[in-house]
């Protein structure tokens, strides 16, 4: 029933995509078929959480398309509706945006087609149910969203953004069809049941892993595959990018964990090892290039970095915990990831369409050019500072939530036997808890420098305030990450299933709770409750708010800012994002990225202005992606030698490697 | 009944951490002023000097926000829920479940990331520098203290404060892991507090302050409330290493009144002799450069880290 609808909805999105080309672009039809959108996503949603709640097996179909011996299978379970609800609220919230904010694009037939296209791939992902249908739907997205990354094809970095995104995406691709190659067998069983119960080698399954890693890796973002995402994501429009870096990198997720978790049987306990070293050293990275990133999207995108390293993290723990049979242990860490997961879906996508509306209002992406929007843009400022608070993992909002319960099974793992384990995972535990504070130091920036202070532009100061859909999109988006974040027991719950489906056990049911706590595990260990958070909160703000009201003189004058004295009226005298990332950047960035400053003070009395020159290396750039340009230049230019010979050699070099693959072919056999 | 009384315990130390915590304040500053051979000023002076500054009128900036208004009382409410479930006087506190010592963490988290937000809000350079050295006291500052945490949680084998005290009364042992883990818990105290050597609580020296150019542009109530805010901090952290490392005389879950006036009598001289022993290292040492100051907070980061290495080595340090 519930596959049935979902295939419908699919296939229904293909139909908006259809229509979209064929419909005229005026602004009522595009935002009827947003709203189109938007209906399609939220009848998923509905069919996702029945499936959840309900706890229902498993439903299986065949589709007879695809390739003729095989069809396309599908199936729905657990796992895949929990992830179905993460795309689909996703979407839902992009398209009540879109609806507003789509219509201001500047040529909508090339956004509005696709991304109807890209949420019917995206969901088509979590429903496929062998490898030739998984493929085909995953390059339907990675197609899809790259021709979204290129809607604005006349910017000269959008395009260029564009070509490395897919570069990365058919690497990816790539490395997933080994995957599904060396899990099929010689047999070549492509569906997924059959993988499931055909137990692999050990070298196999490890290979398989590592590979599995590598491509969905470079889809969501794992350093070092994640150069392709701060330039693709911020290209696309808002809503898009909200997708892409709130929706799609868990698509990116919901693959490892299907492979990974699901098809490949008992994990070895090196896997946990090689994933918690890459999700660690990803959420710091990321963190950090945030950190010192001006141009809003941007900055966001590697805050996408981050969070997707935590989230591998999570999943790290659950190998390892998974190996060693603990599987209570293995619950809480799978269900910490997949929570943060969620979590991030929602206020990665809330910070976007923030970014969007500052785009829409100002037409300014840069931070340096921001400044007071809270006066002009004061709603936004509202949610913006919702969705900075939640990212930052600050209580009683949900990513705190998420990152407790990491946290928590962080200090369940000194009883994994293995040495390796061991030492690592004290040393990833310190990594997520630098992640954790400099992502509150990167959105204090932000926000700071964006929405408080003075206008340090004209487009600035003359912003103005989003329409009533977009707020919508947005007000909604705070009060999910309010709500998971106050009530994380039902999430928790609702998870039961799919950490039932990945590691055999789940968490003790939360709700039966008293006063509504998180137990993982029992009382005496640790307990977190956010609604009493929020109610403590709120009840001593009031009491102080009262008293003070009471007791203290309610006079207020208005008056310019003292500043010691000196208030100067140039915008320009205000702390930039640059001075402010600066302290951080000699803590943190002399090592990283090889931060130099170079100020060139002129002597008294000379007529030169003085100057600072601050440069970064990037070292993921430097390293590898800067060495395979060298050597495909390198190459290319000597191969250029072929392009003209004469057809006699070409002849003669056609007949030699006609007579060298022979040669092989009678070896081999 | 019974959840009336309890209520009524937790009442009671909401109410003794927010009033207790400027005459702490105030009795540093006695110390201080005699061990530097002043006179100093009354120990009831903290009280005084909220009064008067609630008595003042607000100066407001001309383009201060709603969030620059209402962001003192969100701190105050932060540190003072933070405070609130840390245990003092009685252990078994009837809200201590709800919020654990990573909680706590973040809890003084929101409170630093409201306080850094409104600095930069009526956009002068000395809000700005003030919030932008906080961040980057607070991005080893936070993380030093999760791994402190985390090194006390493996020992007790709990994240709940109560759980932790009740266990270091009944197992105390001299552990290896423990002594790093308070040695780099004072550090954090010494610079979340914007102490001496990592700050400079009265100066007005602008190049060398932190906290003080955080809170420049506020003025009458507004100040009032992060004053007090800030007195509750220090409290909070005193009350945070004699609650984990010294809980000698801490009151049992339903100890009864002589019990519970036997814990509050217990904590507040515990609470004097660490006060007493801050001010002793304040006033013996100098401040240092601001970019000292990452290794001095590194230090305590690799203490914690270390901590945690011990403990998933081996159970017996």
């Amino acid at each position: 029933m519930a596959l049935h609808l979902a295939q419908w909805c699919i296939l229904a999105l293909a139909f908006v995509a259809i229509g979209a080309v064929v419909a005229p672009s005026s602004p009522r039809t595009i935002r009827t078929f947003y709203a189109a959108c938007a209906a399609i996503s939220i009848v998923v949603l509905a069919l996702a959480a029945r499936h959840l709640l309900t706890q229902a097996p498993a439903e299986t179909s065949r589709l007879p398309i695809g390739l003729p011996w095989i069809g396309a299978r599908l199936r729905i379970d657990a796992i895949s509706a929990f992830f179905q609800l993460i795309v689909n609220f996703g979407g839902f919230a992009a398209s009540l945006y879109a609806i507003g904010y789509g219509v201001d694009e500047e040529s909508p037939k090339r956004v509005l087609p696709f991304y109807a296209i890209f949420l019917a791939g995206m969901n088509l992902v979590l429903i496929a149910d062998d490898a030739f249908t998984f493929l085909a739907s995953w390059e339907f997205m990675s197609l899809s969203s790259w021709a979204l990354v290129v809607s604005r094809h006349r910017d000269r970095e959008n395009v260029q953004a564009g070509y490395v995104y897919l570069l990365m995406a058919a690497f990816g691709t790539f490395a997933l069809l080994l995957v599904f190659g060396l899990l099929a067998g010689a047999d070549g069983h492509y569906g997924f049941s059959a993988m499931r119960s055909a137990s692999h080698a050990s070298g196999l399954a490890g290979a398989a892993m590592v590979l599995a890693l590598v491509a969905t890796g470079s889809k969501a973002g794992l350093a070092p595959l994640h150069v392709w995402l701060p330039l693709a994501h911020p290209a696309a429009p808002s809503h898009v990018s909200a997708l892409m870096s709130g929706v799609m990198t868990k698509v990116a997720i919901y693959g490892f964990v299907r492979i990974v978790f699901d098809l490949l049987g008992q994990p070895a306990w090196w896997w946990g090892l090689v994933v918690l070293a890459i999700g660690g050293a990803t959420a710091t990275l990321g963190v950090l290039y945030a950190m010192f990133e001006r141009d809003l999207k941007r900055m966001l995108a590697y805050s996408t970095v981050e969070n997707v390293g935590v989230v591998f993290v999570g999943l790290g723990l659950a190998l390892a915990f998974k190996t060693n049979g603990m599987g209570s242990a293995a619950a809480l860490a799978f269900t910490a990831a997949v929570f943060h997961a969620l979590n991030h879906s929602l206020f990665k996508s809330l910070l976007f369409f923030g970014a969007g509306a500052v785009l829409h209002g100002t037409g300014e992406r840069d931070i340096e050019k921001l400044g007071g929007l809270i006066h002009t843009m004061p709603q936004t400022a509202f949610v913006f500072l919702g969705g900075c608070l939640a990212i930052s993992a600050l209580p009683p909002l949900n990513g705190f939530a998420s990152e407790w319960l990491l946290f928590q099974g962080i200090l369940l793992s000194p009883d994994v036997p293995q040495w390796g384990l061991k030492l690592a995972i004290p040393a990833i535990g310190a990594l997520l808890a630098l992640a954790a504070a400099l992502a509150g130091a990167c959105f204090v920036r932000a926000y700071g420098v964006a929405f408080l202070g003075r206008p340090r532009s004209e487009c600035a100061s003359g912003a103005h305030e989003v329409d009533l859909f977009s707020r919508g999109a947005m007000f909604l988006l705070l009060a999910a990450c309010v709500l998971t974040g106050i009530l994380p027991g039902l999430v928790i719950d609702a998870a039961a299933p799919v950490t039932i489906a990945a590691v055999g056990e789940s968490m003790p049911r939360q709700v039966s709770q008293s006063w509504l706590n998180i137990v993982p595990i029992a009382a005496s260990r640790s307990s977190y409750n956010g609604l009493l958070v929020m109610a403590f909160i709120a009840f001593t703000t009031i009491v102080a708010v009262r008293a003070i009201h009471k007791f203290a003189s309610d006079r207020l004058r208005r008056a310019p800012a003292w500043d010691c004295g000196f208030p100067n009226a140039d915008p320009a005298t205000q702390y930039t994002a640059a001075s402010f990332a600066q302290p951080i950047g000699r803590v943190f960035g002399e090592t990283v990225f090889r931060t130099r400053e170079k100020v060139d003070m002129p002597a008294p009395g000379a007529l030169r202005p003085a100057r600072l020159v601050l440069s970064m290396r990037d070292p993921i750039w430097d390293a590898i992606y800067a060495r395979i340009h060298g050597a495909v230049d390198y190459v290319s230019g000597r191969l250029n030698v072929l392009q003209f010979l004469t057809i006699r050699l070409y002849l003669s070099l056609v007949f030699a490697v006609l007579i060298a693959l022979l040669l092989a072919v009678s070896i081999w056999t | 009944m019974d959840l009336m009384l309890e209520l009524a315990i937790q009442g009671v130390q909401m109410a003794i951490v927010l009033t207790a915590a400027p005459l702490l304040l105030g009795f540093t500053r006695a110390v201080r002023a005699r061990l530097l051979s002043r006179q100093g000023p009354p120990l009831l002076q903290p009280y005084r000097d909220l009064a008067r500054l609630l008595r003042k009128e607000v100066v407001l900036a001309e383009n201060a926000s709603w969030l620059f208004r209402s962001a003192p009382y969100m701190v105050l409410a932060a540190t003072w829920v933070a405070a609130s479930v840390v245990p003092t006087f009685a252990t078994g506190l009837y809200f201590s479940w709800t919020a654990d010592l990573i909680a706590i963490t973040a809890l003084l988290g929101s409170a630093r990331f409201f306080m850094a937000l409104v600095a930069m809000d009526v956009g002068t350079s000395f809000g700005g520098i003030g919030a932008s050295r906080e961040m980057m006291f607070a991005t080893l500052a936070e993380p030093a203290m999760l791994m402190i945490f985390f090194t006390v949680a493996l020992v007790a084998g709990s994240t709940e404060l109560s759980y932790v005290a009740n266990f270091m009364l009944t197992h105390a042992s001299l552990r290896v892991s423990l002594g790093l883990a308070l040695f780099a818990l004072i550090i954090v105290a010494l610079a979340e507090n914007a102490r001496i050597p990592v700050d400079n609580p009265a100066t007005h020296l602008e190049l060398t302050m932190v906290h003080e150019a955080m809170v420049l542009e506020y003025s009458g109530r507004h100040l009032a409330v992060i004053e007090l805010a800030a007195a509750l901090k220090l409290l909070l952290y005193i009350s945070l290493i004699v609650c984990i490392f010294f809980p000698w005389g801490i009151a049992p879950h339903g100890a009864g009144p002589i019990g519970y006036a036997l814990g509050v009598f217990a904590y507040l001289s515990k609470a004097t002799v660490a006060a007493v022993l801050m001010v002793l290292f304040e006033t013996s040492i100098a401040k240092m450069r601001v970019f000292r100051v990452p290794e001095f907070l590194g230090v305590a980061l690799m203490l914690g880290l270390l901590g945690i290495l011990l403990r998933f080595m081996s159970r017996s340090f």
